[in-house]
């Protein structure tokens, strides 16, 4: 008898897919890049297991950065949107109880962080961080302002293109994974190094969130859809062998 | 043509984590008290099973200069080699200890620490058992993709020689940049290059 089981190692990175380590364009990447290749091997339970994040460990406001860091009845200032989407597994299954920590600047492109030096101002009702955890379908959602656009050293002028960052736990530390998230019809995406570091133009555009009119609350909010996907999972097929045979 | 395996998806594509990660990911360090204790900054919940130790080191980049913005992560098993983990299908691991830490590293000098203990042995898929072995997993500024690595510990020199990975590596050279080196009783310091002389092995896992 043969069984079948979704225990198998996880699937090998495309590298061509994601960006190389050394990308001279983004300039700190020249001497924190390794040079030798990677050592390649199947994954085993040290990275096909994962901590486990409950439900009862977000507060109520983790997921709505208007308001998560505002003094009592203010909000942040900025154009107010809902990020929301689906965190699925490249076999397309969804991965629920993943979590999800997401960090920005502010509507002036301004981060809450001693080593930030643009003049736009802090806003003094925005942290800039949230969380959530997916629901059984994978599904997640938070509320937040559009952040700015902001310059950055590393070229004479160059700018990063409004975004917001993710750092996602799945199912297995294999997934780790972090990448940034940017806004449908922004023109500095197709100006900025670090965008850059990913050479296929389909991987870039598949971290570019489109406005979804479906999920903006009238009068109140836009929407913006923005999905994720994590590595997959093998299935395995365990066959029963007579022991000796 | 042939029919398409249209049904797969590819994994998003990684980018850095950025100079200001620690606003996402240890928001207490960086002065925003949203959360209360930041993620990953305990592994002990309360009396643990095991020797206790400390894993302290630095990440270092091509010029030999400490990064004191990256963030470093650690997962692995309890003492008696169980993952804190849904995934865990040989028994219940120690409630004590999640096995998991994140640390942003010292403010000043980019050092991280981790109280931990000393992990138990976990089997490779083959059924051979593996050396004793924490998972790292570095960001920061300036990666493109987060950096997997291991860390052995240079005492278990036995079962670092029979350890399927360890073996399996070309350039045996190379196999003491995943040593950690015990400075102490309980203590083991693993330092991580990122480039140039000594660079660590990193693991496309
Ligand atoms: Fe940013």
């Amino acid at each position: 008898m043969t069984i079948i089981k979704n225990t198998g190692g996880f699937v090998p990175r495309d590298r061509n897919w994601q960006p190389a380590a050394l990308t001279p364009q983004y300039k700190t990447s020249v001497k924190r890049s390794p040079q030798a290749a990677l050592l390649s091997f199947p994954t085993t339970l040290s990275e096909e297991t994962n901590p486990v994040f409950g439900h009862n460990m977000l507060g109520d406001l983790d997921n709505d950065l208007i308001h998560n860091y505002a003094a009592s009845g203010e909000s942040a200032i900025g154009p107010r949107i809902i990020v929301h989407g689906r965190v699925l597994d490249e076999m397309g299954r969804p991965v629920p109880g993943a979590l999800l920590e997401f960090w920005q600047a502010n509507a002036g492109g301004r981060y809450r962080h001693k080593k930030e030096s643009y003049l736009a101002p802090l806003d003094p009702n925005f942290g800039g961080c949230g969380r959530t955890i997916t629901g059984e379908d994978g599904s997640y959602e938070f509320r937040t302002i559009q952040p700015g656009p902001y310059p950055w050293p590393n070229g004479m002028n160059d700018w990063r293109p409004a975004h917001i960052h993710f750092s996602v736990f799945g199912h297995g530390f294999a997934q780790r994974l972090i990448t940034q998230m940017y806004f449908e019809g922004d023109p500095h995406i197709w100006l900025c190094p670090i965008v850059d570091t990913i050479d296929d133009k389909a991987a870039v555009e598949s971290l570019i969130a489109p406005l979804d009119m479906h999920r903006t609350v009238p009068m109140d909010s836009r929407a913006y859809k923005f999905d994720i996907v994590l590595r997959g999972r093998r299935q395995t097929f365990f066959e029963n062998r007579v022991e000796g045979m | 043509m042939v029919q398409k395996l249209d049904e797969y998806l590819k994994e998003s594509p990684s980018q850095t984590a950025g100079p200001y990660v620690h606003i996402g990911c240890t928001p207490k360090f960086t002065g925003i008290d949203i959360y209360g204790e930041d993620l990953g900054a305990s592994m002990k919940t309360g009396p643990v099973k095991g020797q206790e130790i400390m894993i302290k080191g630095t990440v270092f980049d091509g010029t030999g200069t400490p990064l004191r913005d990256a963030m470093i992560e650690i997962w692995q098993p309890d003492g008696e080699g169980l993952f804190n983990s849904a995934n865990e299908t040989r028994g219940q691991a120690d409630p004590n200890f999640t096995g998991w830490g994140r640390s942003p590293g010292d403010m000043n000098t980019g050092e991280f620490t981790f109280d931990t203990v000393k992990p138990g042995t976990v089997p490779f898929p083959d059924g051979r058992m593996q050396a004793p072995h924490v998972t790292f997993w570095v960001v920061a500024r300036g990666i493109n993709i987060g950096l997997h690595t291991r860390m052995y510990f240079e005492d278990e020199a036995d079962a670092n020689a029979a350890d399927p990975i360890l073996t399996r590596i070309e350039h045996q050279n190379r196999v003491p940049t995943l040593l950690a080196k015990k400075e102490a009783d309980g203590v083991y310091r693993f330092d991580i290059r990122l480039q140039g002389e000594g660079e660590t092995i990193f693991f496309d896992i």
